[in-house]
């Protein structure tokens, strides 16, 4: 097996773990954006062009809610922010490709294609093939999501329309935010955001979500700045 | 609204935002503050999603026990926090809010 080959199953192979738990969630994307008002195509689709799992979610909410398109696209630029700390992160790693190559990958480039990656390339540095690897992660999660959205869109389409489906979105943001619920800037940045979007309902275009992801942000980063490292933990 | 056009304008946006350092490389750093203020992203959003949704469920303040969604979303949490599951969390939420609906 040549060497890029034989990368590109390593990086399916660590990707493994993370597939399964990516599948239920690309089902349950599927089923809610359906629900939430989406047509079939614009909701397989979006798992292509956007692919990136809680912009989706949220996109489906918003388009649910009938919010006006520059609040959502402002919303996923916002959600999707994270993902400039993974291009930095692993730009030092892939300086050396083409420009092709680092827009593949970058297409890729996904929470859980970015984890294993960086840990293999942290780990034992770079070679001539392991872009491979980064490769064989991305597009394997690629595929389970197609696929999985595929499904849930299918499986969506058979659940009776007087089932109040809706309130999945918001359970699956539960599902999202509580576990992360580990300390107290966490805690204020949650509570802080709830409370301002509370406040600031009644705002046009849903701004006030908008307004209120910023004040937990801003509260949340200056409680942080604000504590000794030790504490975070 | 355009659900095309917001889809295409998201999605070139993320992608522009994965590209854009690994494109830029040594020729921008990322701000430690925007680093920090990342992590808060996730927990903010979706919490101005979600106390709306429990609290105002058809538009007005409902601080009832007469609010399903909310003591539904009480035992989502319950059972997030728990089990860090989120299909179990999903699955009881849903079935808190049918049962309750019932009663």
């Amino acid at each position: 097996m040549s060497e890029s080959r034989s990368a590109f199953w390593n990086g399916v192979r660590a990707e493994f773990p993370l597939l399964i738990g990516v599948f239920p969630f690309g089902m349950i994307y599927g089923a809610l954006a359906l629900n939430a008002g989406l047509s079939t195509l614009a909701s397989q689709l979006m798992s292509s062009i956007v692919f990136a799992g809680s912009s989706q979610f949220v996109t489906a909410q918003l388009v649910h809610d009938a919010a006006p398109g520059f609040v959502i696209v402002l919303t996923i630029a916002v959600v999707n922010l994270r993902h400039m700390l993974y291009s930095a992160s692993l730009a030092p790693y892939l300086k050396n490709l083409s420009l092709k190559w680092k827009t593949l990958l970058s297409y890729l480039l996904t929470d859980e294609a970015y984890a294993p990656s960086i840990l293999k390339y942290e780990d034992e540095g770079i070679t001539p093939f392991s872009h491979w690897f980064l490769l064989g992660a991305g597009f394997s999660l690629w595929l389970t999501w197609q696929i999985s959205t595929a499904l849930g869109i299918f499986l969506g389409a058979t659940i009776p329309e007087e089932w109040p489906l809706d309130f999945a979105l918001p359970l699956t943001f539960i599902a999202m935010v509580v576990p992360a619920l580990k300390n107290r800037p966490m805690i204020a940045a949650a509570l802080s955001a709830g409370l301002v979007a509370l406040l600031a309902y009644g705002l046009p275009f849903k701004l006030g979500l908008i307004l209120a992801a910023l004040a937990g942000i801003t509260v949340g980063t200056i409680l942080e700045g604000r504590k000794s490292p030790k504490e975070m933990l | 609204m355009n659900i095309w056009l917001v889809m295409l304008v998201g999605g070139l946006l993320t992608f522009g935002m994965r590209f854009s350092l690994i494109f830029l490389f040594g020729r921008f750093e990322v701000p430690e503050t925007m680093r920090k203020a990342l992590h808060y992203v996730p927990p903010a959003v979706l919490s101005a999603i979600i106390f709306p949704e429990l609290l105002y469920p058809s538009g007005n303040l409902n601080l009832s026990f007469g609010n399903t969604r909310l003591l539904a979303g009480i035992i989502a949490m319950l059972v997030a926090g728990y089990t860090k599951n989120t299909l179990l969390t999903i699955l009881a939420g849903m079935a808190a809010l049918l049962i309750l609906q019932l009663i």
